[in-house]
């Protein structure tokens, strides 16, 4: 089992380097043996942090009125370029994610089309408990939606007993726990993974130097993930991981319990951030009251909060703010970011009206970055990867769906700009996924060998 | 590109139901579905081409109205660019792939008696459309700005044209060498309609000259600065 956890520690206080993680004392989600747990652990803190993103603004806005009542005219002028960079950020955040997401499937989907192990059938996590070996096929649709069933409950109750435990400020059996599952993450599966991409291209390797290599990987991970290091290594090993998690998942759910938990989980995600009484709204606003950051959990930021040179105010503000930096964990977290960059801004608008906003801006802009949580990253590879081992038209539905998954997550930004509130990242990928995979699997792909094998164009 | 995808994704949906309503053995009906299935399949991207026109159009607006000197930072012409590219390269790509895919592995080109040239002939065939849905592009979303009608009926056109001369295709000299030709002439059409013209080449091949002019500029300057 994959006690996958990687959690990625929040900044707490105002780092002074360009691109350190901090280590937060925010309490860890706990690590459990399923992706699950992290799932749901990244869930309840995207919640959080969502939660949190959410409620500052409204925060923000009143400090913003309160401050600026004396100058209308520079409020309205900043409230344009506000409005403007939040577009032009829009943008720049779209492709910014863009990038990684995309490095992370190529290396899901290249590893599936060459190493024949992630698509061998070897056994089924405990969490999927119902073989799909049925002759019937009502019977198999029952099994798989009786596994989904199981899958999302787990979730749900890891998602409870986190909210619990965080109620009840249980932080080093959480951090403990995170440790534990990003050391096994990281050190298991790449010893497993290197393993089987070793024999598929028949190269010889002996164990010093197999050992010394995923030594030096999974420390180097490590340190980079929960303590400091260069920005692009640590979404490097971000990236990584994901691509690992999303591997495994392929290779132990049955293909019609994957496809049934991919779409239970994004509604479950819908549902999740946008009821009132979901755990992880609680969560949010647990530590929203608490002021604490949310749990470290897998982010993935593109860039990193700069303080030098912010006014006291600032910082004080931003504490808070920057508690939803802490990502959720596997589970299926939203870039807040823009919505948080957004009440960074308008704090740091508010207390200082007559200062030159423009050194303010040029520094916002290069903080402002983009969060994803890892959860997502991990549900999109799935996907992708799933299309690339399963379906027989090959490469075209895989690009079907991986030019699905990018336009909604384009769309979700796009309504994240508007709304300015957290929002799931997975529904509108997923549903645009999952459709363009059924249909071009079933109605593409005859039309285009037809056309194909009489070499006709169109 | 997802535009394009939607558009393939509906021309299919129209030709499955018609050969699942259809008789699966008469060979002739079959191949006469195809045809209708690739043509409806070159409306229906055009179509969504006007879609995607019609979407820009609007962003284009809404930037224009929350930048701060009243004009979008991406001129319509770089955004028509970008669109046809993007459709070629997704339509290249959905064409070829499987094709490149399988021409790794193991086997004999036209054992079957189909022709030994299919690789290298669908490779031309692909760099082909995906430039003339580049160019395809540019024409159609300057027509759709002028509203020039005729040359969107002609973009239209010469899609079908060049779908339709695909179906020559073992016969590579009927159906190669034109569809290079209308490439060409697509080609130009659309430089002429991005504003390039005789001079611009000029200019841009002798641009050392120019540099060279305004040096001499700047020396004429200075001799009186230092008066």
């Amino acid at each position: 089992m994959i006690t996958f956890m990687n959690n990625s520690d929040s900044e707490e206080e105002p780092c002074n380097e360009r691109t350190s993680l901090m280590s937060a004392e925010s309490p860890s989600v706990p690590s459990y043996q399923d992706g699950l747990q992290a799932s749901e652990a990244g869930e309840v803190q995207a919640h959080r942090k969502r939660r949190t993103g959410s409620s500052h603004s409204p925060n923000n806005i009143a400090d913003g009125e309160m401050s600026d009542s004396g100058v209308p005219e520079r409020e309205s002028t900043l409230e344009n370029e506000e409005e403007e960079l939040t577009l032009k950020y829009g943008a720049k955040h779209v492709i910014m994610l863009f990038v990684p997401v995309t490095l992370c499937m190529i290396v899901v989907v290249a590893t599936i089309k060459s190493v024949r192990f992630y698509t061998e059938k070897n056994g089924q996590l405990i969490y999927t408990p119902f073989s799909e070996d049925t002759p019937s096929v009502g019977q198999r649709l029952l099994n798989s939606v009786l596994n989904t069933i199981i899958m999302i409950s787990v979730i749900v109750v890891m998602t409870v007993f986190l909210v619990l435990l965080y109620k009840y400020r249980c932080y080093k059996f959480i951090h403990g726990w995170l440790i534990l599952s990003s050391l096994m993450l990281l050190f298991l599966f790449t010893y497993i993974y290197l393993g089987e991409v070793l024999k598929t291209y028949n190269v010889a390797m002996d164990y010093p130097t197999l050992f010394l290599v995923i030594w030096n990987f999974g420390a180097v991970g490590m340190i980079c993930i929960h303590w400091k290091g260069p920005l692009q290594l640590q979404q490097a090993y971000l990236i990584m991981i994901s691509a690992l998690m999303a591997l495994v998942f392929i290779k132990y759910l049955p293909e019609w319990s994957a496809w049934v938990i991919l779409g239970a989980i994004s509604i479950y995600d819908l549902m999740a951030v946008l009821c009132p009484k979901g755990p992880l709204r609680m969560l949010v606003e647990t530590a929203q009251e608490r002021n604490e950051p949310i749990f470290p959990a897998l982010i993935y930021s593109s860039a990193m909060i700069w303080t030098v040179g912010m006014a006291k105010p600032d910082t004080a503000a931003r504490g808070p703010s920057q508690q939803t930096w802490d990502a959720a964990e596997d589970g299926r977290e939203n870039h807040r970011s823009p919505s948080h960059a957004d009440s960074q801004m308008s704090e740091r608008r508010s207390p200082v009206p007559a200062r030159p906003v423009t050194s303010l801006e040029e520094l916002e802009e290069e903080e402002r970055g983009v969060k994803l949580g890892l959860g997502d990253f991990i549900f999109y590879s799935v996907l992708v990867g799933k299309a690339a081992a399963t379906a027989s038209g090959d490469w075209n539905t895989t690009l079907a769906c991986f030019v699905a998954i990018l336009i909604g997550l384009c769309l979700t930004l796009l309504l994240l700009a508007v709304f300015k509130k957290a929002l799931p990242a997975l529904p509108i990928s997923i549903t645009f996924g999952l459709v363009f995979y059924f249909s071009t699997d079933n109605l593409v792909r005859p039309f285009m060998d037809t056309l194909a094998s009489h070499q006709l164009y169109i | 590109a997802f535009f394009w995808l939607v558009s393939l994704l509906l021309a299919s949906l129209i030709w499955f139901v018609s050969v699942h309503l259809s008789d699966r053995d008469d060979a002739k009906l079959q191949y006469g579905l195809l045809v209708f299935g690739a043509a409806v399949s070159v409306l229906l991207q055009e179509a969504f081409r006007f879609a995607y026109f019609k979407l820009l159009k609007k962003a284009d607006e809404g930037l224009a109205t929350i930048s701060e000197d009243g004009r979008s930072p991406i001129s319509l012409r770089q955004m028509a660019y970008v669109s046809g590219l993007s459709f070629g390269i997704i339509s290249g790509v959905f064409s070829v792939i499987n094709i490149l895919a399988d021409s790794i592995g193991p086997g004999i080109v036209g054992i079957h008696g189909d022709s030994p040239y299919y690789f290298i002939t669908s490779a031309f065939l692909t760099m082909a459309l995906v430039l003339l849905h580049t160019f395809w592009g540019v024409i159609f979303f300057d027509a759709c700005e002028k509203r020039r009608y005729w040359c969107l009926g002609l973009v239209v056109g010469s899609h079908l044209l060049t779908s339709g001369l695909t179906f020559l295709n073992p016969w590579y000299e009927a159906s190669l060498v034109p569809i290079f030709i209308i490439t060409l002439c697509t080609g130009l059409w659309a430089f002429f309609t991005a504003g390039g013209s005789f001079r611009n080449i000029l200019k841009c091949l002798s641009c050392k000259q120019e540099d060279e002019s305004r040096v001499m500029m700047y020396s004429a300057l200075q001799v009186p600065f230092e008066d």
